[in-house]
């Protein structure tokens, strides 16, 4: 419990994804058989318990410490789970510390009415790092800003693999995963992953680079689709199994059982986009984003924001893996599962004809009205690629959209993190529009992190710190008004309503395209510009 | 037996002794003051007389100029002035080189004042030494049963561990300036770090000092910008809180952000300062050190000066003591 309990800690102060990644490798490394298996489920959220609820815990706290310095306490630290790991008073004689297993067991097996008492020994016994990670790990939810992904990522790391072979595997596993690490540090063969309804890791496409891409590139070798502003996800049938997977291998299937529910038409594995559908129309983003994140969905939400499943691969086709065909292959068996649907929330992604790049170029910059004019750009894909996990560089490209720009002004800077620890690298701008006495005044639209160089960002960090004019914590506010103010660039990938900010809009991928110094802030933009974007295209 | 009032009385400047005409600590400048220890806040210049230990006097020479006070007369450890019927004697603290509790006397009436006080051991100090008193008179700056300052053993070894796993990366740990960040050195000492320590300009002169009281810190190097790089990845750097976020930091490859604190204990603060690894060592008594002291030294009364009064009034008030919260203003929590 003590590794887990440090690990948890030091994961929960680290931003670096590489740091993080060395963080959780090296504690699964150090650590045996089961309790690493243990802490490898509780970090890829596959270990909840329900065995502990707040209110139980305030009352066992409050047998121990005065009532009114609890308070006081948790009126200064502010989270219940860190105030109750810091005044647990130390118990003379307690048992040693428990390993991660011991609490796993002890409440697997455990009757309901034990649980409380067990606990209660536990937090006895360990320090104050160890009964704030146990009860992170008791109220659900370790929120250490780790993802599944990346915990999967250290473990194949472990082994010098890459983390598809683990995804590949991942959902015919069990914690505490003893036959994967056995696998990873080769005492045995890879584990099986037969298991009906498995997800397969799926393939991604490379940015194109026009420029440089199109010139060495035949037309006739690639079929052209448009990228859809959805999600992508994997929708598998398989003798009654049938789930939805994100791209990470995430079960996302309890969020949408109108779609699941509609997989009985066929056996076999799909890869498409999930995109709220009406009537064969596909919604925005934002309307998706209702459904998204969700770990149930009720039949309101689901009347309002029905979702469907734009096909564009097949990787299972009955009981055959397809996975080694090449597209064209995939791409006509596709066409004759799904031409014979009747259901609406399954259609096809139409493959788009075009002889020369040039008229694909046309047709990406000015697609046609409805569905296509809401899509993300093209994809294009080699008629001869099989389905390969991974990134493999030449097959299949993404060819977005140029991006919207739009002229802001800085509001706020943030100082980063690691490398960025000295600089304010992220930062929050306006635009324009009428306050309430009919007065020009700058509204936050968004935040943005990269997009700037190294040499840009010591400009703009000398900028942030000349013309600060109050501080928050990391946060400083800088000069920004109809006389004086530092107009960004900013270019983003879509734009939604947004009832969380006050400017009514969110943006999507906003990134620093430009630093526009020569540019007066007074003519940076208005928020009608912005709120003319929302509009379908 | 004298009213504990009529030895000792909180005023604006400071606590004031009315019969030995005198301020403890006072935070603004006064014909006759005792001085606890040498952070900025309860030292400070322009005073006519002080009184303090030779330590704390050269700390205030070092960071005011030899004319930090018209006068100033050292007092040793166990060494007692008397004056108008008034004893005064300063007791090791245990909080940073040369600091002391200011115990008084008159008439069978004896008041304790601790100063910033801790209770474990220091390499760089002597031990705080509990003085039997009528009157207690003590901080509370972690006066909340939140605040139990681990082993700093362990805290120290933690550090270590990072550096170990990040050899590529400059650990650089922010500590205050006067105690803290020499502690520190003496504690990574302690636990087998004897590379050379970097260390930030600002530390110099003190630690010139410390050195000259004998306080052994080992290699220091100066973390100057001359240097490249490489030269600090996987050395460890000490720091002011304040220069990680500072411009001066850039000078390191990919830092990891440390900083030495009792504060560290609630991870809110840490974050709030994009602290990427806390360390929790303090210079002040952590809760069961500020309760135990009380229920040690079991004094009539129980006055406390500043940090979080109300928590600790109520705890000695559950113990059965007399307590009052003084709520003096001007002492920061700094740790």
């Amino acid at each position: 419990m003590r590794a887990f309990a440090r690990l948890l800690d030091r994961l929960s102060l680290t931003q670096g994804r590489n740091a993080k990644l060395t963080l959780v490798r090296d504690f699964l490394r150090a650590t045996p058989d089961p309790d690493r298996g243990w802490a490898l489920a509780a970090l890829t959220g596959e270990l909840s318990f329900a065995a502990a609820k707040p209110a139980a815990i305030r009352a066992a706290i409050e047998t121990r410490v005065d009532p009114l310095l609890f308070r006081w306490s948790y009126d200064f630290v502010g989270d219940l789970a860190e105030t109750v790991a810091l005044v647990w008073p130390p118990a003379p004689g307690a048992n040693r510390e428990p390993e991660l297993s011991e609490v796993v067991d002890g409440l697997r097996g455990a009757q309901r009415s034990q649980a409380p008492r067990m606990i209660e020994g536990w937090l006895d016994a360990l320090d104050a790092d160890g009964r704030w990670a146990l009860l992170k790990l008791l109220t659900g939810g370790l929120r250490v800003g780790l993802s599944s992904r990346l915990a999967k990522q250290a473990a194949a790391e472990l082994g010098g693999r890459k983390v598809a072979e683990i995804e590949e595997v991942w959902h015919a596993l069990d914690p505490p995963y003893e036959d994967l690490f056995a696998w990873l540090e080769d005492r045995a063969d890879k584990p099986s992953s037969a298991a009906p309804g498995r997800f397969r890791p799926v393939m991604l496409a490379q940015a194109l680079d026009a420029d440089v891409d199109l010139g060495r590139l035949d037309p006739g070798d690639y079929a052209a689709e448009w990228k859809w502003d959805g999600v992508r996800v994997q929708a598998v049938s398989e003798r009654g199994q049938r789930r939805l997977w994100s791209r990470t291998g995430e079960d996302v299937s309890a969020a949408f059982p109108d779609v699941v529910a509609a997989l009985d038409f066929f056996e076999g594995a799909i890869d498409g986009e999930l995109l709220v559908m009406r009537e064969g129309r596909a919604g925005p983003f934002g309307d998706l984003q209702q459904r998204l994140n969700r770990k149930t969905s009720d039949a309101r939400l689901m009347a309002a924001h029905p979702a469907g499943i734009r096909a564009y691969d097949l990787l299972v086709d009955g009981q055959e893996d397809v996975r080694h065909l090449p597209f064209r292959e995939r791409r006509a068996r596709l066409e004759a599962l799904v031409s014979d649907v009747r259901t609406p929330r399954i259609d096809l992604s139409p493959i788009l004809p075009f002889a020369t790049w040039a008229e694909l170029a046309a047709l990406r910059a000015d697609p046609p009205d409805g569905d296509p004019a809401q899509a993300e750009g093209l994809m294009l894909k080699r008629w001869d690629s099989i389905y390969e996990a991974g990134r493999p560089r030449g097959p299949w490209f993404k060819w977005k959209r140029d991006p919207r720009l739009i002229d802001a002004v800085l509001m706020y800077a943030q100082r980063g993190h690691g490398k960025r620890s000295s600089f304010y690298s992220d930062y929050t701008f306006g635009v324009w529009r009428e306050d309430e006495a009919g007065e020009p005044s700058l509204t936050p639209v968004g935040k943005a992190y990269f997009g700037f160089t190294d040499e840009e960002l010591k400009a703009l960090d000398r900028f942030v710190r000349d013309h600060t004019t109050d501080r928050f914590g990391p946060v400083r506010q800088v000069r920004a008004d109809r006389d004086f103010g530092l107009v960004l660039e900013v270019a983003f990938e879509g734009l939604q309503r947004s009832t969380r900010h006050k400017s009514g809009v969110a943006m999507r991928f906003p990134r620093i395209n430009r630093i526009r110094w020569d540019k007066p802030a007074r003519e940076a933009d208005e928020l009608a510009t912005l709120e003319a974007m929302l509009a379908p295209r | 037996m004298i009213r504990p009032e009529s030895l000792i009385c909180p005023r604006p400047a400071g606590l004031y002794c009315p019969p030995g005409d005198f301020y403890i600590d006072p935070v603004r400048p006064v014909a006759r003051a005792v001085i606890t220890h040498g952070h900025s806040d309860h030292a400070r210049a322009g005073h006519e007389s002080v009184a303090a230990t030779p330590e704390t006097l050269a700390i205030m020479a070092a960071r005011y100029g030899e004319g930090f006070a018209g006068s100033s007369r050292p007092l040793a450890y166990g060494e007692t002035i008397a004056r108008d019927g008034v004893e005064v004697t300063l007791v090791p603290a245990g909080h940073v080189l040369g600091s002391a509790q200011v115990v008084v006397r008159r008439k069978g009436l004896t008041i304790a004042v601790s100063g910033d006080y801790k209770r474990r051991r220091d390499p760089t100090c002597p031990a705080f030494e509990p003085a039997p008193c009528d009157v207690f008179i003590t901080e509370a700056t972690f006066g909340l049963p939140v605040f139990r300052h681990p082993d700093d053993g362990g805290e120290v070894r933690k550090l270590l561990r990072s550096v170990a796993q990040f050899p590529e990366r400059t650990h650089v740990v922010g500590a205050y300036a006067l105690g803290k960040a020499q502690r520190l050195i003496a504690l990574l000492r302690e636990a087998g770090w004897d590379r050379p320590i970097y260390v930030h300009g600002a530390f110099e002169r003190l630690n010139a000092l410390y050195a000259r009281f004998g306080v052994d810190l080992g290699p220091l190097a100066p973390a100057t910008s001359e240097a490249t790089r490489d030269t600090f990845a996987g050395q460890i750097v000490i720091a002011p809180p304040g220069a990680l976020a500072d411009r001066w930091a850039r000078r390191f490859a990919d830092p990891v952000s440390a900083f030495a604190s009792g504060w560290m204990r609630v991870r809110a603060r840490a974050r709030q300062r994009g602290v990427e690894l806390p360390l929790i060592i303090s210079d002040h008594a952590d809760w069961d050190e500020l309760t135990a002291t009380l229920a040690e030294l079991a004094p009539g009364e129980v006055w406390i000066t500043h940090g979080r009064e109300e928590a600790l009034a109520r705890w000695a008030e559950l113990s059965g003591l007399s307590a009052r919260a003084l709520a003096m203003v001007g002492y920061e929590e700094e740790d």
